[in-house]
């Protein structure tokens, strides 16, 4: 197996008590002192800061705007071009079937595309815009910098401590800010539900800035374990588990993020991998969806546990794809897919646990309220 | 007390064994969101899974350590499973069996072998 890649903020990770797993070939903190419990709620109550270097950051450059988003509309469903500057946007790749390739973040900085993307994906996504879109868009893999998110309640308040403008940003804004005196790309965003901000940051000054956020009495440090506990409770979905190559935007219940420009219609419909499979589901509607799970008792239901329509007898109809405790919520929590018929909030399906068929509810996402500055 | 190298602990009490797990283990698991306890009066056959234990992270099974019936289990820890967390080798015991064979018990590690195993 290859050695464990390292983020610029290892030896910070190491130096704040870190228990670190392998993720996506890169060895990363799962949790710290505080565990996953305590991390979860404290980002929900004040603020967390995490560790995303791992992901995939990427611009797009070309000879202008309007040729870069004409060239990336033709690997994703989104309206690309519509985007004003300044602002981000969420986008799928999408395959030839109609199946989710990677889920991703871009961004209209101007003269060009920032791109975000899921680390286990980078390179396969690095490939495929690179065999798409040049030799007339310029793909730029960024790997001098690190990637740290800022999320929770208390965010805004911290880091305009340190640059007061980002105060002013609203969800999904964009800005370049000096913060640890480096240039950074920040966001309006995150993968918590709560309000907060994403920081691309020079290499040479991310532990300068994650120490300086850390510095503050409301900020901890948070692992993996709470990044997937609260992405769950914010009904997120989660690259390889709820959505893959073989759902669809459709199925997944991403239809939010498919533009009425690039539907059926729309002045630049389609275009895009399994433009036919997608346009006739958005239309026609698919034979399963995503949903939100609650079990009924307590015990927790993950990844992988079949789902039934009733409490004996039949094949399975649908599975969960992730599920654990949820500590805001004080239960388990769950997502999965069903049947059409099966999925809508208040109706009973059946899990089977260790042999015995216990009762869950399908419910409306997110199983937390999102406290997003719109 | 003795231990496991399932990191259970066993406690003599009277004719019947106490057991839990120990705060190594524990600690392990990170903070602990469920635990499901056999019915008092079900026999048990040494290293069949009679609890599950469900953590923030991941659920485990302890196996009975001993041939025998389980007397009485500790409700608490249904209603409270972070107590898991807080007192391990204390009030999170987990149930209390009438051993039919207590031989195993001589096999089992002591303290000091225990802190060795875990290291």
């Amino acid at each position: 197996m290859a050695e464990l890649l390292t983020t610029p903020l290892h030896a910070l990770h190491v130096k704040h008590g870190a228990k670190m797993v392998p993720f996506a070939g890169y060895d990363m903190p799962v949790q710290y002192a505080t565990g996953i419990m305590g991390e979860h709620q404290h980002t929900r109550a004040k603020a967390g800061l995490f560790d995303v270097s791992h992901m995939g950051q990427v611009i797009l450059r070309g000879p202008s705007h309007a040729a870069i988003c004409d060239a990336f509309e033709r690997l994703v469903p989104v309206d690309v071009a519509g985007l004003a500057k300044g602002r981000q946007r969420y986008a799928l790749f999408t395959n030839d079937a109609g199946g989710i390739e990677d889920d991703l973040m871009f961004a209209n900085r101007g003269d060009h595309l920032f791109v975000v993307v899921n680390a286990a994906c980078k390179d396969a996504d690095i490939a495929r815009m690179r065999a798409a879109l040049e030799p007339e868009i310029a793909v730029e893999p960024i790997t001098d910098r690190a990637l740290i998110a800022l999320q929770g309640p208390a965010a805004e308040a911290v880091l305009a401590g340190l640059a007061p403008e980002v105060a002013e940003m609203r969800f999904m804004d964009v800005a370049t800010v000096t913060l640890a005196g480096a240039e950074c790309w920040v966001s309006r965003s995150g993968y918590t539900g709560e309000d907060g901000y994403e920081i691309s940051v020079p290499e040479g000054a991310a532990e300068t800035l994650a120490e300086a956020v850390l510095a503050h009495p409301d900020v901890l440090p948070i692992g993996l374990g709470a990044r997937d506990s609260l992405r769950l409770e914010a009904g997120l979905c989660l690259y390889g588990h709820d959505i893959d190559a073989a759902t669809s935007p459709v199925e997944a219940g991403l239809n939010w993020a498919i533009q009425k420009v690039r539907r059926a219609g729309g002045d630049r419909a389609g275009g895009f991998p399994g433009a036919d499979t997608i346009l006739d589901q958005l239309a026609n509607g698919a034979a399963q969806k995503r949903v939100g799970l609650r079990p009924e008792g307590r015990a927790p239901m993950r990844e992988g546990v079949e789902l039934f329509a009733s409490d004996a007898g039949g094949v399975p109809v649908g599975r969960i794809t992730s599920g654990g405790f949820g500590p805001t919520v004080g239960g388990p929590v769950a997502m999965g897919y069903l049947p059409v018929d099966l999925s809508t909030p208040g109706t009973q399906v059946f899990g089977e646990l260790r042999g015995k068929r216990l009762p869950l509810t399908v419910t409306a996402l997110p199983f937390v309220a999102a406290g997003f500055k719109r | 007390m003795k231990f496991t190298e399932e990191h259970e602990w066993l406690l003599e009490e009277g004719d019947l064994i106490v057991v839990g797990i120990t705060e190594h283990a524990a600690e392990q698991l990170g903070d602990v969101v469920f635990v499901e306890l056999p019915e008092p009066g079900t026999e048990v056959t040494k290293d069949e899974e009679i609890v599950v234990i469900e953590s923030v992270k991941a659920a485990s099974d302890i196996l009975a350590p001993l041939d025998g019936e389980i007397v009485e289990v500790n409700d608490a820890l249904v209603d409270n499973p972070a107590l898991v967390n807080e007192d391990a080798q204390g009030a999170a015991w987990f149930f209390k069996i009438r051993a039919s064979d207590l031989a195993p018990m001589a096999d089992y590690m002591d303290e000091a072998g225990y802190k060795k195993f875990i290291g």
